[in-house]
């Protein structure tokens, strides 16, 4: 099997399969899924039936529909908060590059000083001083995010700004905006896809630590961390419900992982063709 | 005693790309070499000749996805194609060497060069790690580095790189192997650095009687060193014969090619208008990156309309940084550069835009030139949508026309600049340069990089348009072949200094300085005796360049 004229790894097909599944789910999830994921349908953890095939959780909602919901709220809200935090990182990234001088020291060291604390402990702070309140969430992660991407986008395009493509820009007079998103940015994409695979799953995984700490995503919304966990204590009772959402999590990212692995290997042969 | 056996017997080698998609193109297609004992053969072609496929696959090796499809490799007694890749690994090292062309991405930076001369030989156990030492300084000698004893106990870096090249021949030759194959060894060193390894390299082979295969694009270098030569093409075998036969007596259209673009020389570009005022006037500039000594030091030289001037000297001469004054990438400390007879702001940011224009820059190295994920038309329509604010129509038919001045395809114009030859992007640089329609090109190496005939049309096209548009070029360049070929006027350049300047017939001609003859006397020339007398003469109490550098 083959996509865009590069040849699929076993692992690359899996994990495309995965990803486009949980895609799938997300955006039907209305459709696919049997019962509302907020109002209860029978009595808390109601074992598993042929009605409700994952059984039912602490207030008796149907967990394999709160685990479709899940789907929706985990992966759109990674994909919003990556795409934001690689529009900022991007963009200081590359101004810091071009620019050069005080703006690159400048936003290095900012950059630096939001990185020397631990991300979790800092959100933790924000979140607890300004509520959970979605739009919050999603911009605290969003910028703690774009730190990480500020510094790959950095390095790769001081690698760029440093051929000689860019330099004769630069002689005919261009401006920064030509030289960031004309000269530098076409060649950076690579790098950066790979980067922005990575960084979906991460982010992914730290929503689903905040909601399991709870501060995450709030009830009644269903989301996989905050499902571990609400379920956490049934294991002591031989029932599989937080194992559900903790194996949607796993897959999930392993499968993102694979796609992401393909694609920086697609992007390195690039690069060593012609040494 | 002489001991003549063929040692390395290649018989109808073919070797082809073959991926999942089936058999690709064939690189290397039904060559056959018998190497004695002893021996040079020299493997010549230009790029994508199948040269350095075929030293790796004489020792059983070859590049990614590509595989040996055909024909037998007999080393000494062994068939290389029947034995494992671990058999393989034996060989390599203490019975095939290999020397490559970078010697700087050879060396690993944080070990001593003594410890990587004697590794493979300590690691395949061929020697102890004290008889490989002793070996190794006996060669630093052989190579004539300077102190062999203790020159081993430095770090890559701490050499130059003429002697880091042959400290790798010396890494090649502790094992005492029985084939050494150079690949272009030399290509990367400047012409009087090369001079030196060359004369190294010829002792060395000569003195242990190895057989050798000499991997080069420059027909005058192999001439030197080769006992034979073969002349490839397209991984085909254009002609094999006796290096003296190959040079004077070229039976194939191709190898004549090769032997007359190197001897013939065009006439002197004239000098016209001599009294009018210069396009560029470069007045005692002096220029340093921040906190470094001065790279170019009252440096004075003038371009006038149609003019080309070359500035010559070997890496680190500051002929690089002069360019970088003149265009503002670098602000210059003293003197004054004149453009029209108006001085130029220092900085490129305070220049206008139209002084900006009339400046345009042609780089060495196409390949980082041009933006590989631009078309054509971005590529060589900015400057004319950047600077005359024309159409989209308009700016279209502009770049139809300099692709045909360019002798490029017009159908080109919609291919990325990634999906064309080295030549072909080369062109691409020029036209870019003339889109903004300037009064003056600075030429940074433009042939370099390019193979020799190819780079010959490049000089071709250079000249055309010049007596066509009347454009100045400032020509940086190391090859004083192409000096003599393009250029009307010359700066020589030593240390940051010009030490010889004026018309280029009158700085070639004696009484010369000893530095433009140390130059010019080390440009190989096509007769198997050159070298010789270079030597010779050197012997007799010429100028070196480590001379001329300590000289006040």
């Amino acid at each position: 099997m083959r996509i865009l004229g590069y040849k699929l790894s076993v692992t690359a097909q899996v994990g495309i399969v995965v990803v486009i599944l949980n895609v799938l789910v997300a955006l039907f999830a209305p459709l696919i899924a049997p019962f509302d994921q907020a109002t209860p349908v029978g009595d808390a953890w109601a074992d598993p039936s042929p009605e409700h095939w994952l059984g039912l959780d602490n207030v008796g909602r149907d967990i394999l529909s709160r685990l479709i919901y899940g789907a929706r709220m985990s992966i759109g809200l990674s994909l919003v908060i990556t795409a934001l935090s690689f529009l900022l990182g991007t963009i200081t990234g590359f101004a810091a590059a071009v620019a050069g001088g005080w703006v690159d020291q400048f936003l290095s060291r900012l950059v630096d000083l939001l990185l020397s604390m631990p991300t979790l402990i800092f959100a933790f702070v924000i979140l607890s001083v300004l509520g959970s309140a979605l739009p919050v969430l999603i911009i605290t992660i969003a910028i703690l995010d774009s730190t990480k991407v500020f510094r790959l986008a950095r390095s790769v395009a001081i690698n760029i700004v440093s051929l000689e493509f860019v330099e004769a820009a630069r002689l005919r007079g261009e401006g920064w905006w030509w030289i960031v998103t004309r000269e530098v940015l076409p060649n950076a994409i690579p790098p950066l896809t790979a980067e922005f695979g990575l960084r979906f799953c991460f982010t992914f995984l730290f929503i689903a630590a905040l909601s399991f700490l709870g501060l995450g995503v709030q009830p009644p919304a269903a989301d996989w961390g905050s499902m571990v966990k609400d379920y956490r204590d049934m294991i002591n009772f031989g029932s599989a419900a937080p194992l559900y959402p903790a194996a949607a999590i796993a897959i999930l990212t392993i499968g993102v992982n694979f796609v992401v692995d393909w694609m920086l290997s697609i992007h390195s042969r690039g690069q060593g063709e012609g040494a | 005693m002489e001991d003549n056996s063929v040692i390395l017997d290649v018989r109808g080698m073919r070797v082809a790309v073959r991926t999942d998609a089936g058999e690709g193109p064939v690189l290397v297609d039904d060559v056959s070499l018998q190497l004695r004992r002893g021996e040079v053969i020299g493997l010549i072609g230009e790029s994508g000749a199948g040269k350095s496929t075929i030293g790796l696959a004489s020792m059983g090796y070859t590049r990614r996805d590509c595989y040996i499809v055909g024909g037998n490799i007999i080393f000494g007694d062994t068939d290389i194609r029947a034995i494992s890749m671990d058999e393989r690994r034996a060989l390599r090292g203490p019975k095939i060497a290999y020397i490559a062309q970078s010697a700087a991405a050879s060396f690993n930076p944080a070990h001593t060069l003594m410890e990587q001369v004697c590794e493979a030989s300590v690691r395949h156990g061929v020697m102890s790690r004290g008889e490989a030492q002793a070996a190794a300084v006996q060669l630093f000698r052989e190579l004539d580095l300077p102190n062999p004893e203790t020159i081993g106990s430095r770090y890559p870096h701490q050499v130059s790189g003429g002697q880091l090249q042959r400290v790798m021949a010396a890494m090649a030759m502790v094992a005492k192997p029985d084939i050494l194959i150079f690949d272009e060894p030399t290509t990367a060193l400047d012409v009087t650095t090369q001079v030196e390894c060359l004369a190294a390299f010829r002792k060395l082979i000569r003195e242990h009687g190895t057989a050798a295969l000499y991997i080069t694009h420059d027909l005058a270098v192999v001439a030197q060193i080769a006992d034979r030569i073969m002349v490839l093409k397209r991984g085909k075998m254009v002609e094999f014969g006796e290096s003296r036969q190959i040079l004077q007596e070229p039976k194939e259209e191709y190898t004549r090619r090769l032997v007359t673009e190197r001897v013939a020389g065009h006439a002197f570009a004239d000098a016209n208008a001599a009294n009018a005022v210069p396009i560029l006037a470069i007045e005692h500039v002096s220029a340093n990156y921040p906190g470094k000594p001065k790279v170019i030091d009252d440096v004075s030289l003038d371009v006038r309309k149609g003019d080309t001037v070359a500035v010559v000297g070997e890496s680190g001469s500051g002929k690089s940084t002069l360019a970088r004054v003149v265009t503002g990438l670098l602000p210059r400390l003293a003197g004054d550069v004149r453009f029209n007879g108006v001085s130029l702001p220092p900085r490129l940011k305070d220049r206008s835009k139209d002084q900006l224009r009339r400046v345009q820059m042609i780089y060495q190295m196409p390949d980082v030139a041009l933006n590989p994920q631009h078309t054509l038309l971005e590529t060589i329509g900015r400057p004319v949508a950047f600077y005359f604010n024309r159409s989209r129509e308009e700016v279209r038919a502009r770049v139809a026309e300099l692709l045909r001045q360019m002798d490029l395809p017009e159908t080109f114009i919609t291919r990325k600049t990634s999906e064309l030859s080295g030549g072909q992007k080369q062109r691409v640089s020029i036209a870019r340069a003339l889109a903004a329609e300037p009064d003056l090109i600075i030429c940074d190496e433009v042939t370099s990089a390019l193979d020799q005939l190819v780079g010959e049309e490049i000089l071709r096209l250079l000249k055309k348009l010049q007596n066509d548009l009347g454009v100045a070029y400032l020509f940086i360049t190391h090859d004083l072949g192409t000096v003599k070929r393009i250029a009307n006027k010359v700066a020589v350049m030593l240390k940051g200094k010009v030490v010889a300047g004026g018309d280029t017939a009158t700085v070639f001609a004696p009484p010369y300085h000893p530095y433009t003859q140390l130059l010019l006397s080390s440009v190989p020339e096509m007769r198997p005796d050159w070298l010789d007398e270079v030597l010779a003469a050197r012997a007799t109490g010429q100028a070196t360049t480590a001379a001329l550098l300590r000289a006040p």
